[in-house]
């Protein structure tokens, strides 16, 4: 309990007093899973609308490897992704190892598959609810899709945050492609490993404590922004 | 608002990218754990404008990353896997920097009697004899090689539900000892600067087997041409300099010295 409430303190100390390392490494936090979440929602939102409304062939068995991707621990993927970008690697020419673009990368490939999945299933959803209206109006495929993205906003936003949400708790994959590099790639997770490693719990939990009060802070915009859970909505 | 503080909060971390030139270098757990890095790099950038930046791994993935050729150059402290480096012509050379010492840290009550012993094996045969918890890094590290090879000179077989093998780096290795009380193998410096050591103390140590040497080896850029040699070498001068001696040897934490300077001038 005496470590809980020292971590508070000290979080509290570190916020008020605006420490330069705590700044540092929050907004790297955050630049590198703002990033990525980005990227798998490029990537995962129109992935799993496509695998929602198209049928083909292989639809199945590209929907059971994309569940099963989400359950892969991320230390397997930062190693993939370390043995790829690694000197000796086939893309080591682009230094890339131990730079926070390397941790973009696995983070893209973390939450891919779970914004994907996610969005797949709302998408499914209102598709089943939605498709002898579109079919009888003769939409194109096109207007289908816009339309089944418009009116899943919310659920595909929760998406999103669930991707991000994974993110920005990571430490396993980033600590082996970033390095955990002071000043260079040095974020909240793996300072919080590090701490964590020094026996210093107090810091660690600190950190932890930012960590969430930021996780929260970005969910609360985003509800903000996109006016949901509001008391006169339901 | 929020956004906007966000948006400040990115800005202020893009000049981080200095415009001192970037060397990267592994270096084990236990140097770092130490804080000695801390009060080493601004230092090193100050005068030979280098700005070092620390992959702190095990001594294994250490050695590991030198031979990818991810890292300039590697400080290490286990002289086996640092002379089959060299012998497999990943590193140039090696030079030796610094020493402290392997301690063995377990509860303060110390029910295997190891206070006692003379030798380092007397202690960790009393300890396996007693069957009372042991923590191994079990990681492959500089530190998880010398407690092998204790428990070899010792002729004894760690094995059992009391030899608890964590995989893990000096201060978690610590961590799960402390919150055991159990018996466990650690440098000097990590243990200082150690900030959980609940029911934990020295039980043993001053044994001559126990001594941990550092050593500084830069990446061979036969094999890795992209090697930043001339930065090795800058880092290597400041490394066994009188000046890199007065800090080394001027770090204590408690009023206890971390480290001992050896460096031998060429």
């Amino acid at each position: 309990m005496n470590d809980i409430w020292a971590g508070l303190t000290q979080a509290g100390r570190l916020i008020i007093s605006l420490d330069p390392t705590l700044i540092e490494i929050t907004a790297r936090s955050f630049k590198v899973t703002l990033t990525a979440t980005l990227l798998s929602v490029a990537i995962g939102l129109p992935l799993g609308a496509w695998l929602a409304i198209s049928r083909f062939r292989f639809r199945r068995l590209v929907i059971a490897v994309m569940n099963a991707l989400m359950g892969l621990p991320p230390v397997v993927i930062g190693l993939m992704v370390y043995v790829i970008l690694s000197r000796s690697g086939p893309l080591g020419v682009l230094g890339l190892l131990f730079t926070t673009s390397a941790m973009v990368i696995a983070q893209t490939i973390i939450i891919s598959p779970i914004i994907a999945s996610v969005a797949h299933q709302v998408v499914r959803d209102l598709w089943a609810e939605y498709h002898d209206l579109l079919i009888s109006i003769n939409t194109s495929r096109w207007q289908r899709t816009r339309t089944l993205i418009w009116d899943s906003k919310r659920g595909l936003m929760t998406a999103s945050l669930t991707g991000f949400g994974r993110a920005i708790g990571e430490v396993g994959a980033i600590m082996i492609v970033g390095g955990n590099i002071e000043h260079a790639t040095r974020v909240l997770t793996t300072a919080i490993s590090l701490e964590t490693g020094r026996g210093n719990f107090a810091m660690a939990l600190a950190l932890g404590f930012v960590l969430i009060a930021s996780a929260l802070l970005v969910n609360l915009v985003m509800h903000h922004i996109s006016r949901t859970e509001r008391g006169s909505r339901w | 608002m929020i956004k906007k503080a966000v948006l400040a909060a990115v800005l202020t971390c893009a000049p981080l990218a200095s415009i001192a030139e970037d060397f990267k270098m592994a270096v084990t757990t236990s140097f770092a754990n130490s804080g000695l890095a801390e009060v080493l790099l601004p230092e090193i950038q100050a005068d030979i404008d280098l700005n070092v930046q620390l992959l702190i791994v095990g001594t294994g993935q250490a050695i590991k990353l030198g031979e990818q050729g991810d890292v300039d150059a590697i400080l290490v402290h286990s002289r086996p896997a640092e002379d089959k480096f060299i012998d497999q012509g990943f590193g140039t050379h090696r030079r030796e920097i610094m020493y402290n010492d392997f301690i063995i840290i377990g509860p303060s009550v110390d029910p295997a009697q190891a206070k006692s012993s003379a030798l380092t094996v007397e202690a960790f045969d009393k300890i396996a004899q007693s069957k009372a918890d042991f923590v191994s890094r079990g990681d492959d590290s500089g530190t998880h090689k010398v407690e092998l090879n204790l428990w070899k000179k010792s002729h004894i077989t760690p094995e059992g539900d009391w030899y608890k093998s964590v995989g893990q780096g000096m201060g978690a290795a610590l961590n799960t000892a402390a919150g055991m009380n159990a018996y466990i193998l650690a440098d000097r410096a990590s243990w200082l600067n150690f900030g959980n050591k609940q029911d934990l103390a020295i039980v043993f140590e001053g044994d001559p087997l126990l001594f941990n040497q550092y050593a500084y080896i830069p990446v061979n850029p036969e094999k890795h041409a992209h090697m930043n040699v001339a930065a090795a070498k800058r880092l290597e001068a400041w490394l066994v300099s009188p000046r890199a001696k007065a800090l080394i040897e001027g770090y204590q934490i408690d009023g206890k010295k971390l480290f001992v300077f050896n460096a031998q001038p060429k």
